[in-house]
């Protein structure tokens, strides 16, 4: 069971660029390590972070192994109406973890 | 005589710089980069743990099917100041503990709930928590009355040497603050900003996780997760941290 | 490529290969791996240098976990926008670090993240923007070991 994280403002002005922050539990697991006994723990990371607002798509992050474990990504988008914003982190191995959350415009 | 005068000057002055540095929390020896990481609640990696224990203070588990909130309200306001006074003597079975001890014994006795295991993620969502809800409020646990012999064997344990590197605690965590071990320097070894998240690691940590390393560190054994060794030295920690702000959750390399 | 050449990059190889088990990590990406995934992205275009910022340490210390923002001057408008900021590292294992996929919605080209850094390197930062222009900035970082190498 992941743990998400998002903070950015509940309401905002119609116009206005508003900060994201987001974080997600997560190893990240490069595939490059090896184990005690020498066997390589497989790669197991978030493929992709979608950030959709109203419906569409202002932000999309691919992420390699060489993002750090519990990603952490923070990006920017204008206020335009009141609306839903969903979160959707994607594990390549097809895992999925959704977070929503709603805007308010004034 | 004239010579002796002031070598016996200096060497004064040198006992006396010996003696208590000023206590620093490791945070000031961080990078400005990663201090900002610890102050940005929306960066603070620690913060997802903080998150997990909000989210299980709330939901019922055990066979009572109560949650935390169900006895203790709103954390907000009943668990603040809470951290700052553990580790603590439990009246009813007089052995002192630690905020992970508190809370399983919360699980089993009020809650019917199985007890958590050091390290896993509700543990550490739980205590770190219930320890940020005191962040900024300073440490006092109370070392009086059935809490004196145990503070006494922690402030034992801190100040004897251990280990096949044969260190004490104050070797390092006194007389060697600010200085240099390869690439990180020395800290006071305070431990308010527990559980952490340690970059080492990649996820928050206890502060037996720590304790454990340390003692990898001089080459000592490393006792078991809820050793009452620990403990004691925790309460030690905490009363040599009276003053200091609890940190939880702090961001460490 | 010359013969020469050849032989010498297959021996650089086949060490590299030798040396695999031995290493606590995959051996690093070359400066050719990188090229070749900047050129998948890039196609023809050749990056410009400037209009990017990469805002990192230039001492990490723990290579785990190195904060970065990046940032590129942009109106960023529907006709004049950032569509791309690509991360990509010469030295890690694998070149690519992170894609960010911005527009118009944006407001401002800046993101960040936490990276992982294998070793000392010069990060590399392409922003690909809407008119078709690559723009690009590297920025150097040290990256020393914690001291607790048993971090236990």
């Amino acid at each position: 069971m992941r743990t998400a994280r998002i903070v950015m403002p509940k309401t905002a002005k119609k116009g206005e660029i508003i900060d994201i922050k987001t974080l997600i539990t997560h190893p990240m697991e490069t595939g490059y390590r090896r184990d005690d006994v020498g066997a390589a723990i497989a790669r197991d990371i978030i493929g992709q972070l979608r950030v959709t607002y109203a419906g569409t798509e202002v932000f999309r992050m691919t992420m390699f192994p060489g993002v750090a474990a519990n990603p952490f990504a923070a990006f920017t988008t204008i206020a335009t109406a009141t609306g839903e914003f969903v979160f959707t982190w994607t594990g390549e191995n097809g895992e999925g973890h959704v977070e929503r959350t709603t805007l308010t415009v004034a | 005589m004239k010579r002796l005068i002031p070598a016996l000057m200096l060497a004064t002055l040198a006992v006396c710089a010996a003696k208590a540095e000023p206590l620093t929390s490791a945070r000031e020896l961080l990078s400005p980069e990663l201090q900002a990481q610890q102050a940005d609640d929306g960066a603070n990696p620690g913060m997802l743990w903080v998150e997990r224990g909000a989210n299980l203070w709330t939901t019922p588990d055990g066979q009572g099917a109560k949650s935390c909130a169900g006895c203790h309200g709103d954390a907000k306001t009943s668990m603040r100041g809470v951290a700052t006074r553990y580790p603590s003597i439990d009246t009813a079975s007089g052995t002192l503990m630690n905020l992970e001890a508190r809370i399983n014994s919360c699980r089993v006795k009020h809650m019917s709930a199985v007890p958590f295991k050091y390290e896993t993620d509700d543990l550490l969502g739980l205590t770190a928590y219930v320890a940020h809800l005191s962040r900024g409020l300073s440490m006092a646990p109370r070392i009086d009355g059935p809490a004196a012999p145990r503070y006494e064997a922690g402030r034992k344990f801190y100040f004897e040497r251990q280990g096949q590197h044969n260190l004490a605690c104050n070797q390092c965590h006194e007389a060697q603050v600010g200085k240099r071990l390869r690439g990180d320097r020395i800290s006071s070894g305070l431990g308010t900003g527990y559980p952490a998240y340690r970059l080492d690691w990649q996820r928050a940590g206890s502060l037996h996780r720590r304790l454990r390393a340390c003692s990898l560190g001089v080459r000592a054994e490393q006792l078991e997760y809820g050793a009452p060794e620990y403990v004691d030295l925790e309460l030690y920690l905490a009363h040599r941290a009276s003053g200091m702000s609890i940190e939880t959750p702090a961001v460490r390399k | 490529m010359q013969r020469r050449q050849v032989i010498a990059l297959g021996l650089k190889a086949a060490a590299t290969v030798a040396l695999l088990p031995l290493l606590p990590y995959a051996a690093s990406a070359t400066d050719a791996q990188m090229a070749d995934a900047m050129k998948q992205v890039l196609g023809a275009m050749v990056p410009k240098s400037g209009r990017v910022t990469i805002d990192i340490p230039p001492l990490a210390e723990n290579g785990n976990s190195v904060p970065v923002t990046v940032i590129v001057e942009s109106p960023m408008t529907a006709v004049d926008h950032v569509k791309t900021i690509y991360l990509f590292s010469p030295v890690n294992p694998a070149p690519d670090v992170a894609h960010f996929h911005l527009g118009p919605r944006s407001g401002r080209a800046r993101v960040q993240t936490s990276i992982r850094l294998a070793n000392t390197q010069n990060l590399h930062a392409v922003a690909v923007m809407s008119d078709g222009s690559a723009w690009m900035q590297t920025a150097e970082v040290i990256v020393t070991l914690s001291a607790c190498v048993d971090a236990g």
